[in-house]
């Protein structure tokens, strides 16, 4: 039935009929009637109040990662548009589902330089999914209902509405709109019943095989047809760090993380074996180094949904183009129980190294200041493995995700491909909306930390459950152990003076504890687990300490080292 | 393989990209040649953007650029040309594709499609005049003079990329040469089907299931 509502209260019913419940963002000038609208919707619509656009995305990055469903932002225009643009960037590279929608000045403004007026369509196309100026009040069902559409469909990506005041506030014949088809764009690739095959008898073929399990797994809901296909054929496998839990931590074929800072053994392995099966991972040069020295020797099946991927760093032998979910499962029936005991053997000697030189010292030491691996180790064991593990960008990243267990999916939320400093607290702030009932353990370093700090806001008021455990240790430590490496040492700019981090918590009403010493670590981490909503558990770190082992920039996965020379 | 040559014999790839001494483009060792993607889009603002921003990031030049209305309704064709590699305008191509407003995208070789180009030339009259070569160029190319005035006369050709450069290059080297505009290359394809039309039909069954 036909009723003249405004273009504002047209998103508001729009967004209730995609199901959105929970939107991070942030009022101005140019999103005012969307607010006014949204003032008569709080008791469906979940508004929760950041402190800066960025935090806006990234809390709505956290959600979606952790929940599965679209995560939501409403912003102004000009700036408030603008500040989005690292979280739009991130999402498109991680592939994280949202919608991000900006207010826009009204349309005869437009081309004008009006106030806040930014070409937001403009700069958004090359890092979105589908970006749109919705420029008529008779544009917003639809245009909504195709945002959610393509956002979390296929391969998972942003998408930006440029919402016009004039469409804000026109009124219009609303009526429920529902998108799930558009010709010109195809989620998921029709599967090639050849490459099923194909994939299959490579597989029946191999006698010292890898999987490569990425963030793809998750995202397809396939962890139990990737765990039921590499137990049937006794495939070992290694996870990227986007995948590191859509195959558990402790599973015997977990053969641990690929990539830079991954595990030895999947890493020297990967040029030894002679087939490699990527599923849901895009060969990132962080995973692979470099690619005239990766895997040359090896036959290499890739399952992607995205045929874009294909081909585009590795040449692949056989592409299984589909959801992986429907792939992996065909595959399975196809292929021969297995035992690939001699060639999982390989693994044992390259993991004992890696447990000896660098794995115990990390998480063992016994004296000397605080490390970061053992203060993620313990978190991780106090929470039983079942927390959800958002992280920073930097050392506190490569160690939480080298030492954090997960047994549960969708516990890892950290900014992959972008790299985005600032991205753990806010992220975190969405992830405790997107998962309620489950612990969420934020790392991050001193840097990253001060560049999203004015979200302690947002935990404050929504009084967030989430557990801050900041790994200090005065300096930019991932570019200090560059600078340490390649740079003769001289520690350009990377020290840094840090505030009193107990007394910005308590100025915002979180608890908070130092643990500096060793024998105080298990106690502060029980305290802050036991503390109710949020906690801020600040860990003096070892100053100079270095993340290992270590594939050198420009190096092969084979010449990882162990320790720096 | 038709080879797209410039004026001084030398393809315009190997100019460019200047990573060994071999001037003729058929001897590449990097196996760059002449590519024409066809692409059809929905009729929507700001997908020309996206599809020249692919060839941004790969750092790829295009050489000719031509868009307009397809014979489907609603549907926008769009023929763009490049030197590169196969490697490279596969990944281009799936690149294009991958925008959701584009229905397909496909690259060709030269000899996969049949290509014509429009040239407007505005020559002076006065040396039109004085030099009967000039208009035994113009006939010889099969070119048409289509409006004369005593400043000066305009000629239209139509024809291969290569006529069009040969009567350039013939009627600048006699001075005479006001403007010089070309329209680039528009092409159709060889194949006996019709691509688009396929997709279209399949894309509208999976719809209607």
């Amino acid at each position: 039935m036909k009723q003249k509502i405004t273009g504002a209260e047209a998103l508001m019913r729009s967004l209730e009929n995609e199901g959105v419940t929970t939107l991070f963002g942030y009022p101005g000038g140019s999103i005012m009637p969307v607010y006014d609208a949204l003032y008569d919707h709080r008791q469906t619509l979940n508004h929760i109040l950041v402190r800066h656009e960025q935090g806006a995305v990234h809390a709505a990055q956290g959600y979606a990662r952790v929940s599965g469903k679209v995560g939501c932002a409403i912003v102004t225009s000009g700036p408030g548009a603008t500040n989005t643009i690292t979280g739009v960037a991130d999402a498109m590279i991680d592939s994280t589902p949202m919608v991000v929608i900006c207010g826009q000045v009204g349309a005869a403004f437009l081309g004008t330089d009006a106030f806040q007026e930014v070409d937001v369509i403009g700069i958004t196309q090359p890092i979105s999914k589908w970006s749109f100026q919705i420029r008529r009040a008779e544009d917003i069902a639809w245009a909504v209902s195709r945002a959610f559409y393509i956002a979390s469909s296929g391969r998972p990506g942003p998408v930006v509405l440029d919402f016009a005041k004039n469409a804000q506030t026109a009124l219009v014949d609303y009526e429920p709109t529902k998108v799930d088809f558009i010709r010109s764009y195809r989620p998921a690739p029709p599967i090639d019943d050849n490459a099923i095959s194909e994939a299959a008898k490579l597989i029946n073929q191999a006698k010292k095989p890898l999987v490569l399990v990425g963030q793809g797994v998750e995202l397809g809901e396939a962890s139990d047809e990737l765990v039921a296909l590499i137990e049937k054929a006794d495939l070992p496998a290694g996870c990227t760090m986007l995948g590191l839990s859509a195959l558990p931590t402790d599973h015997p074929l977990n053969m641990g993380m690929l990539g830079m800072h991954g595990s030895y053994a999947t890493n020297v392995l990967t040029n030894k074996c002679d087939l490699l099966i990527a599923v849901g991972m895009r060969f990132d040069d962080r995973v692979t180094g470099n690619l005239n020295t990766y895997a040359k020797q090896a036959k290499v099946i890739h399952f992607e949904i995205d045929p874009a991927e294909i081909n585009k760093n590795v040449k692949v032998d056989v592409a299984v183009l589909g959801n992986c979910k429907e792939t992996l499962a065909r595959v399975s029936e196809l292929v021969n129980k297995a035992d690939h005991s001699e060639w999982k053997a390989k693994f044992k000697p390259y993991q004992e190294q890696e447990t000896q030189k660098v794995i115990e010292p990390a998480i063992h030491p016994s004296e000397g200041p605080l490390l970061m691996g053992e203060v993620v180790r313990r978190v991780s064991e106090m929470t039983d493995h079942k927390a959800v593990l958002v992280t920073d960008v930097g050392q506190n990243q490569l160690f939480a995700c080298r030492y954090f267990k997960f047994t549960e999916r969708r516990s890892v939320l950290t900014s992959g491909g972008c790299g985005t400093m600032g991205f753990g607290l806010p992220a975190a702030i969405g992830a405790t909306f997107g998962a309620p009932d489950r612990t969420v353990c934020m790392f991050c370093g001193d840097g990253g930390l001060q560049m999203t700090i004015q979200e302690l806001g947002t935990i404050m008021e929504q009084h967030s459950p989430v557990k801050i455990i900041l790994l200090n240790n005065n300096y930019l430590g991932n570019v200090r152990q560059w600078q340490y490496m390649f740079f003769n040492k001289r520690y350009s700019f990377t020290p840094m003076l840090n505030p009193d981090y107990e007394k910005i918590a308590e100025g915002y009403g979180i608890p908070s504890r130092t643990v500096i010493d060793r024998k105080d670590l298990d106690s502060a981490i029980n305290e802050m687990l036991q503390t109710k909503g949020p906690f801020l558990l600040q860990c003096a770190i070892k100053e100079e300490d270095n993340v290992l082992p270590m594939i050198a920039p420009g190096a092969s996965v084979d010449e990882m080292k162990l320790e720096i020379e | 393989m038709t080879q797209y040559k410039n004026k001084g014999g030398q393809c315009g790839a190997c100019e460019t990209c200047g990573r060994c001494d071999e001037k003729n483009l058929s001897k590449c060792p990097e196996g760059v040649t002449l590519y024409t993607i066809m692409t059809y889009s929905e009729n929507f603002a700001g997908i020309l953007n996206q599809i020249t921003a692919v060839f941004t990031r790969r750092q790829v030049n295009i050489e000719s650029l031509n868009v307009c209305a397809s014979s489907t309704p609603g549907v926008h064709k769009y023929t763009i040309t490049c030197f590169c590699t196969e490697e490279t305008v596969q990944l281009i191509t799936k690149q294009i594709e991958k925008k959701i407003d584009v229905l397909q995208a496909k690259y060709y070789t030269q000899d996969e499609i049949f290509i014509q180009e429009v040239a407007l030339f505005k020559l002076s009259t006065p040396r039109l005049l004085d030099n009967r070569d000039i208009s035994r160029i113009i006939r010889s190319h099969s070119a048409k003079i289509v409006e004369v005035n005593e400043t000066y006369s305009i000629v239209n050709i139509t024809g291969m990329p290569e006529d069009i450069e040969s009567l350039y290059s013939q009627l600048a080297a006699l001075e005479c040469v006001l403007q010089f505009v070309r329209t680039g290359a528009i092409a159709v394809t060889k194949n006996p089907r019709e691509l688009l039309d396929e997709y279209l039909d399949v894309r509208q069954q999976e719809g209607n299931n």
